[in-house]
């Protein structure tokens, strides 16, 4: 759409490169952050913090804050107050996220329809708007993913500990709700980056399909992990080229090449 | 006189308004097994989080010696399997490396499992496997929680064969808890008899004699025992005169 009207010219071949770039540093870390999402069963998790990126989103333009910031805060306070909640066990943990994802998700939109003198594009924030990155979205991207990595991979070893078994981590000397927190706010972070890629409403996607793509092909945490990353890095490759040659919705269209692979991958025998 | 490694002393705990387990004072010695024995709901799991350190205790305390190396086996190990893991990977998480777990392995008797897929595990093999995980760290206590459930009658007396030559050659006490009485009799030092509180305690001769023991296992010591009062669904001890009998040992009122 915004493709044509703008003409392939020079300039296109800048958008389209900083989109690849921020695509492929977000899929970088969905790999490895979507296998504990996956693992943990912590999709709604995941839900549940991306719709709270739209109440950021409205909570900045309210305030008159740098957007980028108040997403990132709100995703990190939600993490927060979930994980609180969830030690507290009044509800099911699934009816209160039930509960805490929609209502966020309302408030956003009630939020942004009531600042009728701002324009803001609600479908962008939905559903990502990957081709309007700037090179100082990129900075915050890469800044944010390569934050991540390096949590994920320093806390890894904990991380698969507790993932396994998290009474045994506890008794091996491993402090399992600081892990448990740190996962969450690295999760809040990487939604709160993505955004601006997918969408709130199709973050998840990003961490759940390539991994689900990659189990089926790998026997360890670790290969899981990468090869997830590799789909991802695919899926953003595929959907792009979908988007820049038949005029696709970028965000959606990562999706359903991740989709596809998966579907791909059901053909391989499960390893392990 | 062995050297006592964790020593409770009116310990009690209390979930959701419901007393779970009320004035426990007990000692965990090293090279002795000591067996909790009690019906579904009795607290025996609660027992052994608190010696775990894995939850607190309401009022009372537990003293732990200062060197203690806790090896843990719990009842089940739910891995998700969207996770790959082999058995090998699974036991090198506490720490340890590629020979140790193969030792580990080689010792509960099932080295060939190394490279299993942990989720293709059999019952039986799965608690060996979390025996080997147990021992890894080189404890000197052991907790264990239902060792040999989900393993068949053979299986079950090499299992408790197996943990006694652990006490010996690691020196370490052991804590288990266990639902079948008379295997577990045989393979015992000290049998704790819970049912909220200690009931009674001792050796297992002295246990299977007690009045307070028959009152909830009944005189077959086994485990389809013959009940000769009621459980209300709290698990309250509804005896045909209203009460219940006291061990010895037993301090509450």
């Amino acid at each position: 759409m915004a493709l044509i009207a703008m003409g392939k010219g020079a300039n296109m071949i800048d958008f389209l490169i900083y989109a690849l770039l921020a695509g492929l540093g977000v899929a970088a870390v969905a790999g490895p952050l979507g296998c504990f999402v996956v693992w943990r069963r912590m999709a709604y998790f995941g839900d549940t913090l991306a719709h709270s990126a739209l109440l950021g989103v409205a909570l900045g333009v309210l305030l008159n804050i740098d957007l980028g910031i108040a997403v990132t805060v709100v995703c990190l306070l939600m993490a927060l107050g979930l994980v609180a909640l969830e030690q507290q066990g009044v509800l099911a943990l699934d009816t209160l996220l039930g509960i805490l994802s929609h209502s966020a998700l309302a408030a956003g939109l009630v939020v942004i329809s009531l600042l009728s003198d701002i324009r803001v594009d609600l479908m962008s924030l939905l559903f990502g708007d990957l081709l309007s990155v700037t090179a100082s979205d990129l900075w915050v991207i890469y800044t944010g993913a390569a934050v991540a990595i390096i949590l994920l991979a320093t806390l890894w070893k904990p991380l698969i500990s507790i993932t396994v078994e998290h009474d045994l981590a506890a008794v091996e000397g491993i402090n399992v709700a600081r892990t448990r927190t740190a996962l969450m706010l690295i999760t809040a972070l990487v939604i709160a980056v993505a955004m601006k890629i997918v969408g709130v409403l199709l973050i998840t996607a990003l961490l759940i399909i390539p991994a689900a793509a990659a189990r089926r092909v790998c026997a360890t945490p670790e290969s899981m992990a990468l090869i997830a990353s590799l789909t991802a890095m695919a899926s953003v490759i595929s959907g792009l080229a979908a988007s820049w040659y038949i005029d696709t919705p970028a965000g959606p269209s990562i999706v359903i090449s991740a989709a596809l692979l998966f579907c791909f991958s059901l053909g391989f025998k499960q390893k392990a | 006189m062995n050297k006592s490694l964790v020593r409770l002393k009116s310990v009690s705990k209390t979930f959701a308004d419901k007393p779970i387990l009320q004035n426990i004072s007990m000692e965990i010695n090293q090279g002795e097994i000591t067996t909790l024995i009690g019906p579904n709901g009795a607290g025996k799991s609660s027992l052994i989080r608190l010696i775990l350190g894995l939850i607190t205790p309401d009022t009372g305390t537990i003293e732990k010696i200062p060197n203690l190396t806790v090896g843990y086996m719990p009842q089940k190990v739910n891995i998700d399997p969207t996770l790959p893991i082999s058995t090998c990977r699974f036991l090198q998480l506490a720490n340890t490396s590629h020979e140790e777990c193969h030792n580990a392995l080689e010792l509960v008797g099932i080295p060939e499992v190394k490279n299993t897929p942990f989720h293709k595990l059999s019952g039986g093999e799965m608690q060996r496997v979390l025996l080997a995980r147990s021992i890894l760290r080189k404890p000197n206590l052991l907790v264990l929680d239902e060792p040999v459930q989900g393993v068949d009658f053979n299986g079950q007396n090499e299992l408790y064969g197996l943990i006694g030559k652990l006490r010996s050659s690691l020196n370490c006490g052991i804590v288990m808890v266990s639902h079948d009485l008379h295997l577990v009799m045989s393979a015992t030092d000290h049998v704790i008899c819970l049912n909220h509180h200690i009931c009674c305690q001792g050796k297992p001769e002295q246990v299977t004699q007690d009045p307070a023991y028959l009152d909830i296992f009944g005189e077959t010591a086994f485990y389809n025992h013959k009940h000769n009062h009621q459980h209300s669904l709290k698990g309250e001890v509804l005896d045909s005169d209203g009460t219940h009998r006291h061990g010895k040992g037993c301090q509450h009122d």
